[in-house]
């Protein structure tokens, strides 16, 4: 009784072995360890919710003075001009159309590009490429903005004379390529998880090659490619500095190609750009359209992961 | 009978006849379909090389040591990169900070203490949705956390670590494919012999994961020297015609932070900036500004690729 009673006083006054002691240390010191890693790891967990936070926070503000109705049945967004109107729906066209027209680019010669590299492509010159597409899929984006401003605009200007020299068009082209080696490398991926002997036994029956990759390999991975083209319209719907320098920065509710139009992305590096007041309506502006961007993406990102994961053929 | 034999023979013949006509179709196919897709391919790779050349050749006449060592100037002849790749080198050293030890930490405590529950799901779903989280709206992020919710300004410090929330999930997802590559009997035979576990995670794990780790790290790093949006987001000047207080000074105590409060320009914004105007001679400026762009990523990415494919030859376990 006594004894406990001391302990409880004075826990310094435990006679323990110093071998114990230092283990006593050692676990102490692994916990602390494991709860520091632990905090490092949960930091992904508290950037998503400030993103979320941030986005809800300032879109609440923008909110108390438009409408919802407003917001996504308005047909202008003109939200930094005297007669201020906010109907996110232009913004919305361009960065549809723009990521149309890359995906229109991108799927199929992605689609080739993976399905020579899994099917026909010798080892060796897959050794080379896979890296290349890799290298390709890292160039800054604002370099691919310059390509389309000061390249691809003036070669489809002698086509079409009539193009402006902000268009969709070709910031939806250059995104394209842009987004080329992603499908390629991901549905590549996807190709060269199909085991070999559903390929065997397909030569074994006297299909070619082509034969093979179109009828066996790839009904095999769609769950693969098609995530690598869910996947691809989530890029292209985020992409920002293509369409900021090449597409225009007009909101205009259209869907052809040929004109010039803000994206959802372009309009929040256009307000950037200029020095707004912070809480003013303009400032607010960009959040909700941010919010809307970030849905739309998570959306897809989401689709992808199901359709990777639900989808696969178990072999 | 001896007719229809006759007849039998013929459509044999005739088959075979439409057989090896087949045949010869689908090898057509097949090597039809093989040229278009070698020339798909190419049509990537052609396309860097297009774009590459054609900003070395645009940019060609700024290719001097002046264009390195001028402020930005209304004058495109001689506006240079002083500013931009001085803010480049001091916003990438931010982002190296913070995105590398917390990346690493969290890399490890993913594959090594997570136990199997809700938990660990969560942190998972967040790494994974981060990725692809597009880079613009780590930009809101900054503007409305660092910016103005923590009062940091438009900063070397807030760009550092918006760029260095960014590529986060880069360096966590790497690191963790190398950590899952080492064999449990490593880590068993350490702990066999009495060791701890942060003692088998620091002198067994972390060393046999090294090379995963840079080459991630680096590629994080590549990404974070081309973003723009997040920065432009943020608010960044365009027009800097000064260095941030130097980082290192003459006297006690030789490190100076003010240099974490200043206001910056990064390569990126430089090029967007040049870019935007309508004069032609200011294109040139933003070419050559891409072009070293392009070299210094490419190199960097490079070398992680080579890295890693050196690391999967030699280790062999």
């Amino acid at each position: 009784m006594s004894v406990a009673n001391n302990v409880r006083k004075n826990p310094t006054d435990i006679k323990v072995s110093p071998r114990l002691a230092k283990n006593l240390k050692r676990h102490f010191k692994e916990r602390v360890i494991e709860f520091i890693l632990m905090m490092a790891a949960l930091s992904a967990v508290f950037t998503t919710f400030a993103i979320v936070a941030i986005l809800l926070y300032e879109s609440f503000g923008f909110f108390e003075t438009v409408s919802l109705v407003e917001f996504f049945t308005g047909t202008q967004w003109t939200p930094l001009f005297e007669d201020a109107h906010y109907g996110i729906m232009p913004l919305v066209a361009g960065t549809l159309t723009t990521s149309f027209v890359a995906l229109a680019v991108a799927i199929p010669i992605g689609t080739i590009a993976a399905i020579y590299l899994s099917e026909f492509a010798s080892h060796k010159a897959r050794e080379i490429v896979k890296p290349i597409l890799e290298l390709l899929v890292g160039v800054p984006t604002i370099v691919f903005g310059y390509f389309a401003l000061l390249l691809v605009t003036p070669l489809l200007q002698k086509i079409y004379p009539d193009l402006p020299s902000f268009n969709m068009l070709s910031a939806g082209i250059v995104m394209g390529v842009m987004i080329i080696p992603y499908i390629a490398s991901v549905a590549e991926d996807a190709m060269r998880a199909v085991p070999m002997s559903m390929r065997e036994g397909s030569y074994a029956m006297g299909a070619t090659r082509f034969q093979t990759a179109l009828k066996v390999v790839t009904p095999a991975a769609i769950s693969g490619i098609v995530a690598a083209y869910i996947l691809a319209i989530s890029r292209a719907v985020g992409e920002t500095m293509v369409v900021a320098v090449a597409a225009g920065q007009q909101p205009n509710l259209t869907f052809d190609p040929t004109e010039g139009a803000a994206t959802i992305t372009a309009f929040i590096v256009q307000v950037a750009l200029g020095d707004l007041p912070h809480a003013s309506i303009g400032y607010q502006s960009i959040f909700a359209a941010g919010l809307v961007l970030f849905v739309l993406t998570l959306t897809f990102n989401i689709l992808g992961h199901i359709v990777r994961k639900k989808y696969r053929e178990q072999y | 009978m001896n007719t229809k034999t006759k007849t039998n023979k013929a459509s044999v013949i005739d088959n075979l006849d439409a057989v090896r006509a087949m045949i010869q179709r689908h090898k057509r196919n097949d090597i039809l379909f093989a040229s278009i897709g070698l020339l798909a391919i190419m049509f990537g790779l052609l396309t860097l090389l297009v774009l590459f050349l054609d900003l070395v050749m645009d940019g060609y006449p700024r290719f001097n040591l002046q264009f390195f060592s001028d402020f930005p100037s209304r004058r495109a002849g001689s506006a240079g990169l002083l500013s931009a790749w001085v803010g480049s080198l001091l916003v990438m050293f931010v982002t190296f900070l913070t995105a590398v030890p917390i990346g690493v930490s969290a890399g490890l405590y993913l594959e090594e203490y997570a136990p199997k529950n809700w938990f660990s799901d969560l942190i998972e779903i967040n790494v994974s949705n981060l990725a692809g989280v597009p880079s613009i709206i780590y930009g809101l992020l900054a503007l409305g956390l660092f910016v103005y919710g923590l009062g940091l300004g438009q900063s070397i410090l807030t760009a550092g670590l918006t760029l260095g929330l960014l590529i986060l999930p880069i360096i966590i997802v790497s690191t963790r494919e190398s950590i899952r590559a080492i064999p449990v009997a490593i880590r068993e035979a350490a702990y066999a012999v009495g060791a701890t576990k942060w003692q088998v995670v620091r002198d067994h794990v972390v060393k046999y994961s090294q090379g995963g780790i840079l080459t991630g790290v680096i590629i994080g790093m590549s990404r974070a020297l081309g973003e723009t949006a997040p920065i432009i987001t943020i608010g960044a000047l365009t027009f800097i015609a000064f260095l941030p207080p130097s980082p290192i000074t003459t006297t006690a105590p030789y490190l100076n932070f003010e240099w974490l409060s200043s206001s910056f320009t990064v390569l990126p914004i430089q090029m967007f900036n040049w870019l935007s105007r309508p004069d032609h001679e200011f294109h040139i400026n933003a070419a050559a500004t891409g072009a070293i762009i392009i070299v210094v990523t490419l190199l960097m990415n490079g070398t992680a690729i080579w890295l890693r494919y050196k690391i999967r030859k030699n280790i062999k376990w």
